[in-house]
């Protein structure tokens, strides 16, 4: 049984991303959506900081497309995190048993 | 029952602010009746919904908190609280409204559980469903 957790919301803004990695288990992944991406910015924030402690157990994946429109390059994400476009975005919910959404 | 499903509906924002505490206990209220293992998650800002004596008249909207002590009737009696949420807002069980069910014994019994944020995480892993709100 394995989840993969979708975080829509500024981590700078709200704390779902971090209530997302503290209820996430080893095996599940995390998909940073819409607003949640500008926290996967590479640099000292506190963000990326909980990214980083986060993967050793979980994948870390952010939608392209939103990185895109906010101007974030490919290449300034935070190491390990793995973009992925919307077919990307339906294997993911399609290899996990079911998908929580951190609103 | 043997096609029935782990249901968990989580609750995560502030009560009144937006209208998704309300949305979420309507859908599990509609959910009842279709005889699944329901259980509702309160953590972050969502253990305010079950703060109790909450008054609502001032701001001119419905209050739907005494409808949470009515779900023990619709046979939904596992409400799962995070404690770390609690300390986190200065808030103690004793804040918290009474919602009971009755057991098998006809006794009045707690439907509220306070659990600490890794037994929350595995509450949510053993589910089949999860209906964010």
């Amino acid at each position: 049984m394995s989840t993969l957790h979708t975080v829509n919301k500024s981590p700078f803004e709200r704390g779902s991303l971090a209530s997302a990695l503290a209820h996430a288990l080893p095996g599940d992944a995390v998909l940073l959506i819409e607003d949640a991406v500008v926290g996967v910015r590479a640099g000292e924030t506190a963000a990326a900081q909980a990214l980083k402690a986060a993967m050793p157990g979980c994948a870390i994946h952010v939608l392209g497309p939103d990185l895109a429109a906010r101007g974030i390059a490919a290449d300034g994400v935070v190491d390990g995190v793995t973009i992925v476009d919307y077919g990307g975005f339906v294997d993911l919910a399609a290899a996990h048993d079911k998908v929580q959404a951190w609103l | 029952m043997s096609d029935s499903k782990r249901f968990l509906y989580v609750n995560r924002k502030a009560p009144h602010g937006t209208v998704y505490a309300l949305e979420s206990l309507e859908v599990v209220l509609i959910g009842a009746a279709f005889e699944q293992d329901v259980s509702l998650a309160f953590l972050d800002d969502g253990v305010f919904q079950l703060v109790k004596r909450q008054v609502t008249t001032g701001i001119g909207v419905k209050n739907f908190a005494p409808t949470y002590r009515a779900l023990g009737d619709y046979d939904v009696k596992k409400l799962f609280v995070e404690r770390e949420s609690l300390e986190e807002r200065g808030l103690t069980e004793d804040d918290l409204m009474e919602v009971t069910h009755e057991n098998d014994d006809e006794e009045d019994v707690s439907s509220i559980e306070i659990v600490d944020r890794a037994r929350m995480a595995e509450i949510m892993a053993a589910q089949d469903v999860v209906l964010s709100f």
